[in-house]
């Protein structure tokens, strides 16, 4: 592709992010828009953000990651712990979210670093079949993990609440187990995650065509090629997955601010979710980034408007996955959809030549 | 082209379906004008925990129609909305907006403790009256417009403990519970702290997490070694009925005490019921109750399957907007924050003869006031003790 052509992809991509916000805002400030759809847009954001992000690993870098769900527990975590520790001392809810989305995000990113070091001399399915343990880890540790502070300081323990010994005076539970952070402030706005998602699209599509990306893609493509021409593989490899997996931190920093409770369940951070944002991205195409987020935003979507079936919705959308898995990507329906568009565009060039 | 033509099919199939869901709802609304309450209930109604919501649901649409047939609440009738939440906190929220959209004005739920935390700070936003069945943890009432049905998570290890102490059951116990799960760990902080007051000595205190519950033999074998006499087990039935199997494969046999996730263990499927004669748990609701032969007739009748006590919690929660609504005196064309606020105070001064408890009353904080109920299993029945 030339670097022409390069801009206008991602000049479309933006812009798709930026009519999709106009639109919406529109429709709020006329009233049009339903409280179903309101609160739907913070986790729409969330899940376009982890769709790119996760998009970098598997898509560009080329690597099978179903740890996603683990490195968003981290931030989510880090970052409404740091939201509810500095209620005192920063009054401003604007303020403390914004720190902990920096927070939440270096966390999630030194941790990715540290699982990258020894995970990613692993390939394919070993290194899925360990990211899939470094979650299931991470959740289970949160669990079990209780923080609270005192005028004393900060006290940890793995046991229960009690054997923190708090204050009883002072004593604020930050972490309780497994019922996780409850109270955190709902600072997260549908603003707010278009920015966030503008900014992730903005990091990743600047790493692709930059020549980072390039030796990250020359990885993917021929690991032994690549390093024959002296590309640090170890290096490039450690950055693609440290950036995918700070940028799921922040998106982990965004859910839990737009909650009141956060809790490090199965359902909320289990591999189900990593195999969840993974389906987004197989679904919207392999290096991708318009497709992921537009396959993050019908799915999640999806099944709320599918509320007036009542117990039918979950097989309908069971259904419509595999439907559009099958127009996606089956060889047969690629084919037809390329006579299709040969058509079309046959049709387009005769009427021209007959005019 | 066959293949385009099949997908065009099944798209216009998802398209129309949905476009009737729709349909059908609005209709319904309009239909009935604006002279009903419309009251949402959110819960789970698919996915693992389904049994609780679906009892709920069931018990609810039951109470509605009892309360319609007897003429509604000051004359006017009551609308029901059920919406899944799948237990999970972020699609309570979006049944709650969903009911929102359609005009809902008072709500029941969420069934589950964690969901109805996310969905409470909602409502206190919006001003809306929420009384959940079911939502046990401590956190679920604290805004002031919402109320519960269910005794709180601590007071419910509280009263286990107190009951075992009282009653002289055993003075060596051993609890196992799951950590992962906000209810288990709940009720077994307030147990401890409780234990100490009462003489109970913990021998024993094992856990274990909803990735590994399918085998409790370790934590068994150190009860057992423990000596302890009783096992507290504060957690759901489905677990339950695997501790007691494999207690009794391994020839342990002590009291094993149960709370209310208890409640459910005689119809698992596969699981020999002789094996739960002679455990104990504390339950606000018994189908074999004289008191609530009418409730389980009516509800065997309506669904064919034998009420729990999620169930019970609901069927008290819309006799007690019934109870509360009529005190207060409000109609269905005030709006849901100015049906709130007159609701907030009748709560506290209404009195109801419920399924779980007699002359329950509610305090400000949203707590229910009456007695814990303790039963054995005894002959495949619950007999209260």
């Amino acid at each position: 592709m030339t670097k022409k052509k390069i801009r206008i992809q991602n000049a479309v991509t933006y812009g798709m992010v930026l009519i999709f916000w106009a639109v919406v805002e529109i429709m709020d400030r006329t009233g049009n828009l339903s409280s179903l759809l309101k609160g739907l847009l913070v986790p729409l954001c969330m899940y376009a953000i982890l769709a790119v992000s996760l998009n970098l690993t598997v898509g560009i870098l080329g690597e099978l990651s179903l740890g996603h769900a683990g490195f968003m527990c981290l931030g989510a975590f880090s970052g409404a712990f740091l939201t509810n520790c500095l209620e005192g001392a920063v009054p401003s809810v604007g303020v403390r979210f914004f720190l902990a989305l920096l927070l939440g995000a270096l966390v999630a990113g030194v941790f990715g670093l540290l699982i990258g070091i020894p995970v990613l001399r692993l390939k394919g399915d070993y290194l899925a079949i360990v990211t899939l343990a470094f979650g299931e880890i991470i959740k289970n540790l949160i669990n079990v993990l209780y923080v609270g502070y005192d005028a004393n300081g900060f006290h940890f323990s793995m046991k229960d609440t009690t054997s923190l010994g708090l204050d009883k005076e002072t004593g604020v539970i930050l972490i309780k187990g497994a019922q996780g952070i409850t109270g955190t402030p709902r600072a997260a706005t549908f603003t707010i995650g278009i920015l966030l998602l503008l900014l992730t699209l903005f990091i990743v599509l600047n790493l692709i065509n930059s020549r980072t990306g390039r030796a990250v893609m020359s990885i993917r493509d021929n690991r032994i090629a690549a390093e024959s021409v002296g590309i640090n593989v170890t290096k490039y490899k450690l950055m693609a997955f440290s950036i995918s997996a700070a940028l799921a931190g922040m998106a982990g920093v965004l859910y839990a601010h737009s909650l009141s409770t956060l809790q490090a369940s199965s359902n909320n951070f289990g591999y189900n979710k990593s195999i969840l944002i993974l389906v987004f991205v197989v679904l919207g195409g392999l290096g991708n980034m318009r497709g992921s987020i537009i396959a993050a935003v019908l799915l999640t979507a999806l099944p709320e408007m599918l509320r007036g079936l009542n117990d039918y919705r979950m097989l309908i959308y069971a259904i419509v996955l595999i439907v559009m898995t099958i127009f996606n990507s089956s060889p047969k329906a690629i084919e037809l959809r390329s006579v299709v568009m040969d058509k079309i565009r046959h049709k387009k060039t005769e009427k021209k030549e007959a005019a | 082209m066959k293949k385009l033509l099949a997908f065009g099919l099944a798209a216009a199939m998802v398209l129309s379906m949905s476009a009737c869901g729709g349909t059908s709802t609005t209709e319904n609304s309009q239909a009935s004008g604006d002279a009903t309450f419309k009251i949402g209930v959110i819960g789970p109604l698919t996915g693992p925990a389904a049994a609780y919501g679906q009892g709920v649901r069931n018990a609810a649409e039951l109470a509605a129609n009892e309360i319609n047939a007897a003429g509604g609440i000051n004359g006017v009738m009551i609308e029901l909305n059920a919406q899944d939440d799948e237990h999970d906190a972020q699609k309570s929220v979006n049944a709650y907006n969903t009911l929102k959209d359609w005009g809902v004005q008072m709500i029941v739920g969420s069934v589950t403790s964690a969901p109805c935390i996310a969905v409470s700070a909602e409502t206190e936003i919006d001003n809306m009256f929420q009384i959940t069945p079911s939502g046990s943890a401590v956190e679920c009432v604290a805004p002031d417009n919402v109320f519960r049905v269910c005794f709180a998570d601590p007071d419910q290890g509280a009263a286990a403990a107190q009951y075992i102490g009282e009653h002289q059951l055993a003075t060596d116990v051993a609890i196992i519970y799951d950590s992962s799960l906000e209810y288990s760990t709940g009720i077994r902080e307030a147990f401890v702290e409780e234990a100490a007051n009462q003489g109970l000595k913990i021998v024993a205190d094992e856990a274990f997490t909803a990735d590994n519950a399918t085998d409790f033999s370790v934590q068994l074998t150190k009860a057992k070694d423990s000596g302890a006499t009783l096992v507290f087990c504060p957690f759901y039935y489905q677990e339950a009925s695997i501790v007691l199997s494999q207690a009794n494969d391994m020839g342990y046999d002590p009291i094993f005490f149960g709370v209310d996730g208890m409640d459910g263990i005689l119809s698992v499927e596969n699981f020999d019921t002789s094996l739960a004669e002679g455990v104990m748990l504390l339950t606000p609701f018994s189908a074999t109750e004289e008191s609530s032969q009418e409730f389980t007739a009516a509800y065997e009748a309506a669904y064919g399957e034998t009420p729990n006590q999620f169930a019970a919690d609901a069927y008290d929660a819309m006799y007690a907007i019934k109870a509360a609504a009529e005190t207060a005196g409000i109609t269905p064309d005030m709006s849901a924050s100015d049906i709130c606020d007159a609701m907030k105070t009748a709560m506290t001064q209404i009195s109801i003869d419920g399924l779980t408890g007699s002359g329950m009353t509610w305090n400000a904080a949203g707590e229910p006031n009456k007695a814990p109920k303790a039963a054995m299993i005894v002959d495949g029945v619950y007999v209260m003790q």
